[in-house]
């Protein structure tokens, strides 16, 4: 793969635009109570929207990601996150459909968060940003949609964090919600979850450089960012697949050094993963999303089956067999939830040894389901047969 | 469905199964393969049809046909329907492979208002034969496996199911022995049927 415009199967050059909603006095109501605005939702859109705009695909991000999906960033040899499975032709096939991907609110990639300037104040937000949650982050995806004209999506897909967002979407917006495709995903985060999330929490607020977030203009708190990301990179992982990455092979030296110098690949790689993470992701924006994602509960009530009653949505539920951050069970939990509400559900539990991360490396089974799902519903809606 | 897909040959079981459902029924096949048997019945009798499979290639191929399919093996997979929710629940040549036929009929029978299962029958005059004269488990076209191979946990004839299915209440509104020569066989059929297909229901 090049970032060469001639690629057949690459949406080729994409730029990030910018919308900027909720100005004051019209602020978002968020879950919390507080209100939020102007808020700016940084995004991407490949592809072309039809006549009718009955074709729109919304893609959702995870924790970290950002709105550039797919394509290539004029310059960059890397493509966007989900390039795989987005392009001319592809599962997401941008010949036939309109993608608009958007950073979620609270991140630091062009949406406002955190390290956004506080209008009222001039500085950045810091720990006066009000908590977001999932249902704002979607609630400010559905202004950047009445903007773009468009009131019913043909589907909603993401993974993780993204697969969060869809189900929230097709429960709150049920009239706007043709399908959804959920990824390595659940609809509650569980216990070992919100753990595995404060003590990457707890390595950023304890770093004496996090200054309880007040750092903008003076060092990141490089070292806690860092270990919350190893400790992330851990989770998106399997034994399976870390062992056969690494196994125990050495870094630098022939033998063991007996010292704390890092002795293994897997120890460099860690650090390697993590040092170019803090160059990229704002660490307040980090404690806000994953403080998101553990107060996630669509079940909160202890009934997660009366959430889909007015939910018309059609949906594929992916999960892999390695994933233990969400494990396939949760997916089937849902997916019992979905089936008892006698909506049409699809689920696949794809056998894969890449752990959570299966979701963005699995592109070849991925493609098959999300392919043949969309196909289908193409062919019912616009072509009015199976 | 995919204009692509090269016809291939209906199998007699399958059209035996068609004739037995109405037309525009809601319709689960439980095993339901690569989705031969859904995407026939949803051609010619335009079924609303989900199916249930466990193998991962088999899904691949029944959602490329536009099927809804489930990933979950028949002894687990009828939980999640409420009552009802289908005309018919469909096992065909699946209930000998699972683990508690007893409880997968009468949960097909609970979310389905009628069932449909297709039995292998293991009491053919062919296998009858085996059994006496050479002393051995029969080995037939039907049923290939040798004893350490096969999948089939269970080992029954058409008079056995009939006798569980009146042991239990389930009402046997139709029963068709057809042949592996493409015939129904309405003459002594646990002798003379390869397979039984029945029709049944429970109050």
């Amino acid at each position: 793969m090049n970032n060469s415009p001639i690629d057949p199967h690459s949406v080729g050059i994409v730029e990030t635009q910018h919308f900027t909603c909720c100005v004051p006095p019209d602020e978002l109501h968020l879950k919390s109570g507080l209100t939020l605005g102007p808020i700016t939702i940084a995004y991407e859109t490949y592809g072309t929207l039809n006549d009718d705009k009955s074709n729109a695909i919304l893609i959702c991000h995870t924790l970290t990601s950002d709105a550039h999906a797919a394509g290539y960033h004029a310059g960059d040899k890397k493509p966007g996150w989900w390039d795989g499975m987005i392009g001319p032709g592809k599962a997401f096939d941008t010949n036939k459909y309109f993608f608009i991907s958007p950073n979620v609110l609270g991140s630091c990639k062009g949406s406002t968060g955190p390290a956004s300037i506080n209008p009222v104040t001039g500085k950045p937000y810091g720990l006066s940003f009000p908590f977001v949650t999932i249902e704002d982050m979607v609630a400010a995806q559905r202004k950047l949609l009445d903007h773009l004209g468009i009131k019913k999506l043909f589907s909603v897909a993401g993974g993780s964090m993204g697969g969060l967002q869809a189900l929230i979407w097709a429960v709150h917006y049920p009239e706007c919600v043709h399908s959804a495709v959920l990824v390595a995903t659940n609809y509650r985060h569980t216990a070992q979850q919100i753990a595995l999330h404060e003590v990457g929490r707890q390595a950023i607020m304890s770093d004496p450089d996090w200054l309880n977030g007040e750092y903008y203009g003076k060092t990141i708190p490089a070292r806690g960012l860092s270990l919350a990301r190893m400790i992330g990179h851990i989770t998106y992982m399997s034994d399976k697949s870390m062992d056969e990455k690494f196994g125990r092979k050495l870094i630098g030296k022939e033998k063991l050094g007996y010292d704390f110098s890092h002795d293994f690949e897997v120890e460099n790689y860690l650090k390697y993963r993590a040092s170019s993470f803090v160059q990229r992701f704002d660490a307040n924006s980090y404690l806000y999303i994953s403080k998101a994602l553990d107060y996630f509960d669509l079940s909160e009530d202890g009934d997660l089956v009366s959430k889909f009653k007015k939910t018309q949505a059609h949906f594929l539920v992916i999960s892999f067999t390695s994933d233990w951050l969400y494990p396939a069970y949760q997916s089937k939990d849902l997916v019992r939830a979905l089936k008892a509400n006698d909506l049409d559900v699809s689920d696949c539990e794809i056998n894969s040894s890449y752990g959570h991360d299966a979701f963005l490396t699995e592109v070849e089974s991925q493609s098959k389901l999300v392919t043949h799902f969309l196909n289908r519903l193409h062919r019912e809606k616009f072509h009015g047969h199976r | 469905m995919d204009t692509a897909e090269p016809a291939k040959k209906v199998r007699f079981d399958h059209r035996v199964i068609a004739s037995l459902l109405k037309p525009e029924s809601r319709v689960l096949d439980l095993g339901c393969g690569d989705g031969d048997l859904l995407a026939l019945l949803i051609k010619e009798k335009n079924v609303k049809g989900t199916g249930i499979e466990i193998d991962e290639q088999a899904i691949y191929k029944s959602m490329e046909r536009g099927l809804t399919i489930s990933h979950a093996d028949i002894d687990s997979g009828l939980q999640d329907y409420s009552d009802k929710r289908f005309d018919y629940v469909i096992l065909n040549e699946s209930l000998q492979q699972v683990l508690n036929p007893e409880t997968v009929i009468l949960e097909a029978l609970r979310v389905g208002k009628a069932a449909i299962v297709g039995i292998p029958n293991f009491c053919h005059v062919g296998a009858r034969v085996q059994i006496f004269f050479q002393g051995q488990v029969p080995v037939t076209r039907e049923l290939p496996y040798e004893w350490y191979n096969t999948p089939n946990l269970r080992f029954l004839s058409l008079r056995d199911f009939r006798r569980f299915c009146r042991e239990r209440g389930i009402t046997i509104e139709k029963e068709i022995g057809i042949s592996n020569h493409e015939q129904t066989v309405p003459f002594l059929p646990n002798l003379f049927a390869h397979t039984g297909i029945y029709l049944l229901s429970k109050d």
